[in-house]
């Protein structure tokens, strides 16, 4: 067969090159973008704040000037009634995180948007207004995550959550996972969320 | 201890045991298939594709059971709740898409490298660890379910984590089954001879198996947690699988329509070089709101956006080819799952991708049914499609390459199943697309997204008729693989015509 060559952009050993180029410089991008981001949300900083977050008041406004939804970080405002150190907040926390992964609530709930859908999204479930005041919140959440069909808080949906056989220890480890969650800057998401601060 | 009930007991498991074994007889007996005609790499291939069907079931039937839940959910509720069945639902579908590449893999390797498979034997053995483990696994998630909430729950019963729930034991299981297919692969290559095929292959497996071992670690803070997470799980379905079915497609499409070597590598180096290059950077549009810095909401939606350009060129790719060679094959049932594939791949991780990734739209869709909307189109076009299509090109040549056409006894079979299937999951996606738009206004742009919010979205008429329709066309999609599996053991029985041989062009 009588073939004339091949222009360049049209050469298998163009694109081949082409393609190496294009990967190793795209991977090589992620890898830089991935130091930045770890550095940039590790526990303790600006966007992710340290564990120890679960003393304090946290509130979820939208800003004028940043045109989004931001947490806001206030005043003292005990968990269980406890000021916890770093690293007791820290051991509380994990509990509840290991909690969330060991009982599955992933394949339900979404957290951080990530998940299932057959549950409400716990990213911001901290600050929501189902559990109706600041006063009885703790309580109400630590109750309805040991016993939740005897608690049961179905939103006239039907769908009730099984017991999970979450002890008090974890139930408290996951409502100060949650609280912690509740503070963490995820760029303005959830849209428009009035929180249980918020005044009628 | 009682030994005559002992006795009793190994009698009927001796009894139990010579059943199923006539059992088994009597189905060789039936599907008369004739495994001389396949070499040991493809025998080793067809174990590979049965569990994969096998799970491909499970992952449907498990479906079924979380779609009723949604409509009823007081159904098997503590029993088989609605996370358990979700979880099987989709680890079912990663599994046996993951058996059915390596089925692929294995098939066309003697081939494609011109040689033997150098481990062979290890292959063999690799095969039922992993089928063992996956069968412990899934009897774990359905016995045990759950665990107190310490590090032995993440190692021995499901590490909580979508997509890659398998405990951290079977993790490692299954990078060592992964290296021992990355080491024959290589060695097979590297023994025989490597092409552009190969080569694209080799690297791939690198990548594939080397993000695995991201998702392998427990973490305290959520924000670092999913940031990893998502580099398994993006890389791989919207990456290297990705690349991996470029391959496997370049491959079928040489050997089905005789396209030339030349032209499918040099398109296989464009589709990869557009693949990586939209989708590595593309996995931004996970970092919009898990905590991340902002320049994801610009790199993650640019390069995103980008992720359907290499798919329009696998249509094109497709399609041309066979349009070029006049559809002229031996595989019909084959040659339309593989056009199926391209434009379910197009139009399911394309389209329904696009159509969210923007961050601006994103902010209201993230997190509903717009997500499981893609979510079973994508998997579906992209990577059952293509899967299937090696299914019939593996059974025409276990019955001894005999012809497969439009015009075979019993067509039918395959021409409904594919109707069902692709009808099914279409309808899936339309229905879920609807429950989806409508929680992005109900639930995110009216409600703020409070619990309240929720379940006003929820328990909305235009979503639960969402949800019956979503059912039904389970139901469809059900129907159509139940007909899928009993064609794939049928097809050809009885046919005497050969399959043309067609010569792939100088």
């Amino acid at each position: 067969m009588n073939e004339t060559p091949l222009p360049l952009w049209a050469s298998e050993s163009f694109w081949k090159k082409t393609a190496i180029w294009v990967t190793a410089g795209s991977f090589l991008i992620l890898v830089v973008l991935t130091f930045d981001s770890l550095s940039q949300t590790s526990a303790g900083g600006k966007r992710v704040p340290a564990y120890s977050v679960i003393n304090k008041k946290i509130d979820y406004q939208y800003k004028e000037e940043l045109h989004k939804f931001m947490p806001v970080i206030g005043e003292t405002e005990l968990l269980f009634g406890k000021e916890y150190t770093e690293e007791e907040a820290r051991q509380l926390v994990d509990l509840g995180k290991k909690t969330t992964q060991a009982k599955n609530c992933m394949n339900c709930h979404t957290l951080l948007g990530n998940g299932a859908y057959y549950a409400p999204d716990l990213t911001k479930a901290w600050l929501d207004k189902g559990w109706i005041s600041k006063d009885v919140r703790e309580d109400m959440m630590v109750k309805f995550l040991m016993d939740p069909e005897k608690n049961a808080r179905t939103f006239g949906s039907n769908r009730k959550m099984p017991n999970l056989k979450i002890t008090e220890q974890e139930a408290k480890g996951v409502v100060a996972f949650l609280k912690w969650m509740s503070s963490i800057d995820t760029n303005g998401f959830p849209y428009n969320f009035k929180t249980i601060n918020a005044e009628e | 201890m009682n030994t005559s009930g002992l006795n009793g007991v190994m009698q009927n498991a001796t009894a139990l045991g010579e059943k199923s074994r006539a059992c088994l007889n009597t189905f060789k007996a039936w599907v008369q298939l004739d495994s001389s005609n396949l070499s040991p790499g493809q025998q080793l291939s067809v174990k590979y594709f049965i569990v994969a069907v096998i799970l491909f079931f499970a992952q449907i039937l498990f479906g079924m059971l979380a779609a009723t839940q949604f409509i009823f959910p007081g159904f098997l509720y503590e029993i088989l709740d609605f996370s358990v069945n979700r979880m099987i639902h989709i680890n079912a579908m990663i599994v046996w898409m993951l058996y059915g590449f390596i089925g692929c893999v294995y098939w066309f390797l003697e081939d494609e490298s011109g040689t033997d498979i150098v481990g062979l034997k290890l292959g063999n053995l690799a095969f039922w660890v992993l089928t063992g483990a996956v069968t412990v696994v899934v009897l774990v998630y359905l016995l045990v379910q759950i665990g107190p909430g310490k590090d032995s729950s993440l190692w021995l019963i499901n590490e909580g984590r979508e997509y890659i729930e398998a405990p951290r034991w079977a993790d490692i299981g299954i990078v060592v089954v992964m290296l021992i297919f990355f080491y024959n692969v290589v060695a097979t290559f590297s023994k025989g001879k490597w092409s552009g095929i190969a080569g694209v292959l080799t690297l791939d497996l690198v990548a594939l198996a080397g993000l695995y071992v991201a998702g392998m670690f427990y973490m305290t803070n959520i924000t670092h947690e999913q940031y990893w997470w998502w580099w398994v799980i993006h890389l791989w379905v919207e990456a290297t699988w990705e690349v991996l079915v470029g391959v496997i497609m370049a491959w079928s499409l040489m050997k089905l329509l005789g396209v030339r070597r030349k032209i499918i590598q040099t398109w296989l180096y464009i589709e990869v070089a557009l693949m990586f290059g939209s989708g590595i950077l593309g996995l931004g549009h996970h970092y919009f709101w898990i905590g991340t810095p902002e320049y994801w909401l610009t790199i993650g939606g640019f390069f995103s956006a980008l992720e359907p350009i290499p798919l329009v060129a696998m249509v094109v790719h497709a399609v041309y080819d066979s349009g070029a060679h006049a559809f002229k094959n031996g595989n019909h049932p084959a040659l339309a799952w593989i056009i199926a594939q391209a434009f379910g791949n197009f139009f399911g991780a394309g389209v329904w991708g696009f159509m969210h990734t923007l961050p601006q739209i994103n902010m209201f869709t993230h997190g509903t049914q717009w997500s499981a909307s893609h979510g079973h189109l994508a998997f579906f076009g992209a990577y059952a499609t293509i899967n299937i299509a090696f299914f019939y090109l593996a059974i025409q040549h276990w019955r001894g390459d005999v012809w497969m056409g439009g015009n075979s006894q019993n067509a039918w079979r395959w021409k409904w199943a594919l109707g069902l299937l692709n009808g099914g999951v279409v309808g899936m996606t339309i229905a879920l697309l609807i429950a989806g738009y409508e929680q992005s206004f109900i639930e995110r742009a009216v409600e703020g997204s409070t619990w309240g919010g929720y379940f006003a979205a929820q328990n909305h008429p235009s979503f639960q008729s969402a949800m019956n329709w979503r059912w039904f066309f389970g139901l469809i999609t059900f129907a159509g693989l139940i007909l899928l599996i009993w064609d794939l053991l049928t097809i050809g029985k009885g046919e005497t015509r050969k399959a043309p041989i067609i010569p792939v062009e100088e």
